[in-house]
């Protein structure tokens, strides 16, 4: 381990990347997470690596199709409206079974909306970010350490299950400093890329390799479906992650929060602790896969009276708190929109209000 | 047994080809298989495949394919050269993908000067989705989506890109031929060839513009078809080389 030092989110997530291998990146500058570009740009020809500004969103990520197709450990990173440019190309990326790292630092919408912290692409991540019928991993950090660590397990995570993983930051995480300590590379064992086109010289078997997601018979394209839905099942079982936070108390709510919320409900919860309210907090790192066990099993058998899932939108995550809790107790919801950040005092008067 | 004077290209695979008749897609591959395999270059080239008749394309080329979304093929060669600079990279790319939706991307991997070659195919047609009108669409041609004939004063007239790409400064070889008869199949093999030596020896982004025929959606037999391109595609997108940075510098 390195010694602590004091970095800026976004400058620290390219950090890690660098650190984790990825030696190639392919972006277009959009605030609130150009830091991310400009470290690359300045660190990766330094290192081994190649950086390149695209002229657009969209051939950014054909650029990391094009580079991740030829065995690249490879990432972008944008701002919600330059995921929105994404989304085709991350369809094709899923098709042909790719791996790489997608960084969205969310800013507040609809349109051009603003340049502030929001969680308003939730659904986006985990719901709706492409056609077709996939799924991204998506891992949503919730302070500067944590976004490093996560970054050289959503490499190896991509390689591993050959699929994008997102990485669901937010303004405040990408432009807040906190001290961070870099790991070494994890060096985890991973399945050679024999799949890559590289040229046949280069091919182990002698035959040429074909990236593609066009499989124009209905029996293949399902083949592949299925190939993708057996996939996303063994991630389902093996790669749920959560942080359970006061958990083990008596409980009267339990909240759910994930990111840059899930720190504000944190400080909630211990001052809700100092007026005799027991809560604690259910804090989903994977957003996809969902931490759904759990919050069933604390619906079944908590004391709790309800849940409240706290975020910073319209209410996109207590969608999957609801299926979770399956109606076996109350679920409310609290949210700002728009770049807010919810203040403790309105969270602690919310809950109040309910309980 | 006589002596073997012609043979199918190694280039190419025996996957047998999905043009319509008279398409003249099925000449132009072979002219790229040939340069793949006289250049010796074949197991270090990729190719990257687009959306439009030539989609299949992954399956003829007889080498590593990457099938691209729609005008997104110099994007994606990009990422692949970038990744592999010792390989050969081209993009096969039609005029609706590469004039029309993939006008930013062609416009940029030349401003970029990658070193990366592509052959386009201009038809002035939109092939695979059915005939609809394409930015290369002549005046007055009727196509399905312009059936009273493209009316410049409605869509405005076609553009050249080939001229266009010429302006930029780090585009290195741009040409336009044709492959309609012998002379100019032998014309356009020797140009599809330079522009891969000059994709090799790093002089930055080659195209070639092929002008071609949609028989089936012209509405013109394979031979009216060619006629139809003489008369009326080659007087508006003249053949010639528009950029040559080799000749420039006392080469050929």
């Amino acid at each position: 381990m390195g010694k602590k030092i004091l970095m800026k989110g976004n400058e620290a997530v390219a950090e890690a990347a660098i650190r984790a291998n990825c030696r190639f990146f392919f972006g277009y500058p959009i605030t609130p997470q150009n830091e991310i570009p400009e470290y690359m740009s300045r660190e990766l020809p330094k290192r081994g690596g190649v950086y390149l500004q695209a002229e657009a969103e969209f051939a950014a990520i054909n650029m990391i199709y094009g580079a991740a197709g030829s065995g690249a450990r490879v990432m972008t990173s944008s701002s919600s409206p330059g995921i929105s440019l994404m989304a085709e190309g991350i369809s094709y990326i899923i098709g042909a079974q790719l791996p790489c790292v997608l960084v969205n630092m969310v800013r507040g919408g609809p349109g051009l909306g603003n340049i502030a912290p929001a969680q308003s692409d939730y659904n986006q991540a985990v719901k709706g970010t492409t056609h077709g019928d996939v799924h991204l991993i998506v891992l949503a950090p919730s302070s500067i350490q944590e976004a490093v660590d996560l970054m050289y397990d959503a490499f190896d995570l991509a390689d591993l299950y050959r699929n994008p993983v997102l990485v669901l930051g937010d303004g405040m995480i990408g432009q807040m400093m906190e001290p961070v300590e870099f790991k070494e590379a994890t060096n985890k064992k991973l399945p050679p890329k024999t799949w890559a086109a590289t040229g046949t010289r280069n091919s182990p078997d002698g035959k040429r390799r074909i990236i593609n997601s066009l499989f124009m018979e209905p029996e293949d394209l399902e083949s592949l479906n299925l190939a993708l839905q057996k996939k996303y099942k063994e991630v389902v079982e093996k790669e749920v992650r959560y942080e359970l936070y006061k958990m083990d108390s008596k409980l009267d709510v339990i909240f759910t929060a994930y990111g840059t919320t899930s720190r504000i409900v944190k400080y909630v919860i211990k001052k809700l602790e100092e007026e005799g309210i027991h809560a604690g907090l259910i804090r989903p790192i994977t957003l996809w896969p969902f931490p759904q066990q759990i919050i069933g099993e604390y619906a079944s058998n908590s004391s709790a009276k309800a849940f409240v899932s706290v975020e910073m939108s319209s209410g996109q995550m207590v969608e999957d708190v609801r299926l979770s809790v399956n109606g076996k107790k109350p679920v409310y919801f609290y949210g700002r929109t728009g770049g807010i950040v919810p203040e403790p005092k309105e969270i602690i008067s919310y809950v109040k209000s309910i309980l | 047994m006589g002596k073997i004077v012609y043979e199918k290209s190694k280039g190419l695979t025996d996957t047998p080809l999905h043009y319509c008749p008279g398409c003249l897609h099925g000449v132009v591959h072979k002219l790229i298989a040939e340069c793949l395999v006289e250049l010796d270059i074949l197991d270090k080239t990729i190719g990257v495949a687009p959306v439009g008749c030539a989609v299949f394309s992954y399956r003829y080329f007889n080498c590593d394919m990457h099938e691209a979304a729609h005008g997104r093929a110099p994007a994606v060669a990009t990422g692949i050269k970038r990744a592999l600079p010792d390989s050969v990279v081209f993009t096969y790319q039609g005029d609706g993908d590469l004039a029309s939706i993939g006008t930013g991307d062609i416009v940029h991997v030349a401003h970029r000067g990658e070193k990366i070659t592509t052959i386009f195919i201009n038809n002035a047609i939109y092939g695979m989705t059915g005939g609809q009108m394409a930015p290369t669409t002549l005046p007055g041609q009727k196509t399905t989506t312009s059936p009273y004939g493209r009316d410049p004063a409605h869509c405005g007239m076609p553009y050249r890109v080939s001229e266009m790409l010429a302006t930029i400064p780090s585009a290195a070889y741009i040409t336009r031929v044709s492959v309609y008869d012998i002379p100019h199949i032998v014309r356009a093999k020797a140009a599809i060839k330079k522009a891969f030596q000059m994709q090799i020896e790093g002089k930055g982004f080659s195209l070639v513009e092929v002008l071609s025929t949609c028989p089936t959606n012209w509405g013109l037999t394979p031979i009216e078809s060619i006629s139809w391109l003489k008369e009326n595609m080659e007087p508006y997108y003249p053949l010639g080389v528009y950029k040559d940075v080799s000749a420039s510098e006392g080469g050929n």
